[in-house]
């Protein structure tokens, strides 16, 4: 965003303070971030640097967090890593299921009742996390299902569906639904149709929306607070219970994995969303 | 022309009309059929425990039912001075019982909501009813304290009969019904939810326009940027919203610490004194920049997805017709960008309402929020009805905010990614 020549000094200097503003807020968004990185190796048991890390000192840096969070004794990250990845990956699946199906009867335009149904699809989505979970709480109280793996799931593929319902739908409003046809009279049936045509042309839109569902279930900790027993625990649940008694490296060290987590997901959902604009012709 | 003679009929000798309306059913039925799965799941599983939480937040049956020979011998009260022996006799039969199944805590608890001072008359009544001589149990009733000898209990326990209830709602907005039957507000200094409401809104209000403020620049520049720039600066913002909010608010936690980085900073630059370094943790200011920095995302991407599909010709133009850059700005630019400030003003400030976890680890006790509130009393007063009334309280506010959206800018406006 080079000025041209003939701008004149006040919108120029206007200029430079505006880049300065968005600089300060980038600077803002990202920087907690980065903190996290050169604590989770501190040494020592504080949680500032000390003065050895600010000469980088060598000593002063160690895997010590990182090895007490998989060998430490009476260590909960290693259960609480297991169940988040085992019902991360069932809701996932589960959302991907249901909302991908539901999407598919929702952009038919024969769908009756279409904004109603929308309406009640997201709803987990518009109504406060808080009240979702005491919703649902009562819900899985009665079923039998609360302190449950099965009831977390289910809690969870709840809050997960409204996110594919929405990138699948969006996917689907760019997709020419002749081909389907053309399948068809070629004699083909409607499920091999979905699987040998549909599906591999949405499938962006489709893993994008499983991420999501992914994301909202292993970071999601209002519903499983009040859904999980011990034997539950899951990586968000000690994570609040650490920073809520102490704040300890240990929670550092997980944090910063969790960080590098994140990265790996936000590569995967930046390619899958170019390939799908691409796909619906809508690259700049 | 007459529908008989001049009617098309399909191959199969069908009126074509007919025909056609029977496909179109056909593929409703289908359309349906692929949403019914997600749609029963969801009406079973999260809409009628709703319901459930409105049923919860107004059904006041339990004492009804644990006191149900007193509630009828009460009939005839006119609630003007100490009920008569029938009454107490009742109360007693009542009472027996429940003290059998071991029930008369639970009692004293629910009557403790209603008014101060049962839980210790009630144990003190257990104790002593069991010496009690058959006959004038209001005597002997009334000899075990002096509260009950006090019409005002008895009124107290006269106001539990209705099945259903309201008093959850007054409750939540620091209201009660008094001894006659007024509707009026609780002791200046104890209205604490009061406090919470006003402050959960004022926190999410200005989170909002915080939000605004730092995200319409940085989306701006994201949407003017030759492609390579703004994808790089694009991680800034999709990075902290793809990772976990408890991450987030542990930085949070580190960087505002008494003994931490951002004090440390102030310290340096001699802002403050080391020996007089600000709380910027455990209060609001914690809560604020905090949920700030955590909810920016959901006010950039709204923000920059509309203001990339304005052409930047119309600035030019704009200017061309003799505009300063300024009014070119106000004039063309900010006008066509009211679709995504909505959208993310209406986020923002629907997740900010309804947040717990931040405020919970970085509020303190003057940062905490309703949904705190809410959730305390789920899980540790486990007043679960007063929690429902909480939470249906919230829901509707969020409600009446979406249908004002609607009515304002319309709720198709909306743009989200």
């Amino acid at each position: 965003m080079a000025l041209p020549k003939y701008t004149e000094p006040h919108y120029r200097i206007w200029h430079y303070i505006y880049l300065t503003i968005c600089g300060a807020v980038f600077f803002f968004l990202i920087a907690p971030l980065f903190v996290i990185f050169p604590l989770s190796f501190n040494a020592e048991e504080f949680l500032s640097f000390s003065e050895g890390m600010k000469r980088l000192d060598p000593d002063a840096f160690s895997l010590r967090w990182y090895k007490d969070m998989i060998y430490g004794t009476k260590n909960p990250w290693g259960l609480a890593a297991k169940n988040s990845f085992i019902i991360a990956i069932f809701a996932t699946i589960g959302s991907v299921i249901l909302g991908t199906v539901a999407a598919l009867g929702l952009s038919s335009r024969h769908m009756p009742y279409k904004g109603l149904i929308m309406a009640v699809l997201i709803s987990p989505m518009i109504v406060p996390l808080i009240i979702s979970g005491v919703a649902i709480f009562f819900f899985m109280a009665k079923a039998g299902l609360a302190a449950t793996h099965t009831g977390i799931v289910l809690a969870h593929i709840i809050l997960g569906t409204p996110f594919v319902v929405i990138t699948v739908t969006a996917t689907l409003s760019g997709f020419d639904h002749s081909v389907t046809r053309a399948a068809a009279s070629l004699g083909s049936d409607p499920v091999n149709t979905f699987m040998k045509i549909t599906l591999p042309l949405i499938l962006p839109g489709v893993i994008s929306g499983g991420l999501f569902a992914f994301v909202t279930s292993f970071d999601e900790v209002v519903v499983v607070l009040f859904l999980a027993g011990l034997e539950n625990t899951t990586i968000p649940i000690q994570m609040w219970t650490g920073l809520r008694e102490q704040l300890s490296p240990t929670i550092l060290a997980v944090a910063t994995c969790l960080i590098i987590l994140s990265t790996l997901i936000l590569v995967t959902a930046e390619l899958l969303r170019r390939r799908s604009e691409r796909l619906r012709g809508i690259n700049q | 022309m007459s529908s008989e003679t001049k009617q098309i009929l399909t191959t199969d000798g069908i009126p074509l009309e007919v025909s056609l309306k029977k496909a179109e059913r056909k593929n409703k039925v289908k359309a349906f059929l692929l949403v019914a799965p997600l749609l029963f799941f969801l009406i079973i599983t999260y809409v009628f425990p709703i319901g459930d939480m409105l049923f919860r937040s107004v059904d006041d049956k339990m004492v009804t039912q644990m006191l149900p020979k007193t509630f009828k011998a009460m009939e005839n009260w006119d609630g003007q001075e100490l009920p008569e022996e029938e009454v107490f006799a009742a109360f007693h039969e009542d009472f027996i019982k429940l003290v059998e199944d071991k029930r008369e805590g639970k009692l004293s608890t629910q009557l403790n909501y209603t008014k101060n001072g049962f839980k210790s008359i009630i144990k003190k009544l257990r104790r002593k009813s069991k010496s009690f001589e058959e006959g004038n149990y209001k005597e002997q009733i009334m000899s075990v304290h002096k509260r009950w000898a006090d019409v005002e209990y008895w009124r107290a326990i006269q106001r539990r009969a209705p099945e259903f209830t309201g008093q959850k709602y007054l409750k939540g907005m620091d209201m009660y019904v008094n001894e006659e039957g007024k509707i009026v507000s609780v002791e200046e200094d104890r209205r604490i939810h009061r406090v919470l409401w006003l402050r959960t809104l004022e926190i999410a209000f200005f989170v909002t326009v915080f939000c605004f403020l730092m995200a319409y620049p940085i989306a701006h520049l994201l949407a003017t940027l030759p492609m390579k720039y703004s994808n790089l600066l694009m991680i800034c913002v999709l990075l902290p919203f793809w990772t976990s909010l408890l991450v987030r608010t542990a930085s949070w936690m580190i960087l505002l610490q008494q003994q931490g980085i951002v004090n440390d900073f102030f310290v340096g630059i001699g802002l403050v004194a080391d020996d007089n370094r600000p709380e910027m943790m455990y209060n609001k200011t914690g809560s604020y920049v905090a949920m700030t920095q955590i909810l920016l995302p959901f006010m950039v991407l709204p923000l920059y997805s509309v203001m990339k599909t304005i052409s930047p010709s119309l600035m030019r133009a704009g200017k061309s017709l003799g505009g300063t850059p300024f009014v070119a700005f106000w004039k063309v630019y900010f006008p066509l960008t009211i679709p995504g400030i909505g959208a993310g003003c209406l986020l923002v400030f629907i997740l900010a309402i309804g947040y717990y976890i931040t405020p919970a680890l970085v509020g303190g006790a003057s940062g905490t929020l309703i949904s705190n509130q809410i959730a305390f009393h789920m899980k540790s007063t486990l007043d679960w009805s007063f929690a429902s009334a909480m939470g249906l309280m919230l829901l509707s506010g969020v409600l009446v905010i979406y249908w004002l959206y609607n009515k304002i800018v319309g709720i198709d406006n909306i743009k989200l990614g």
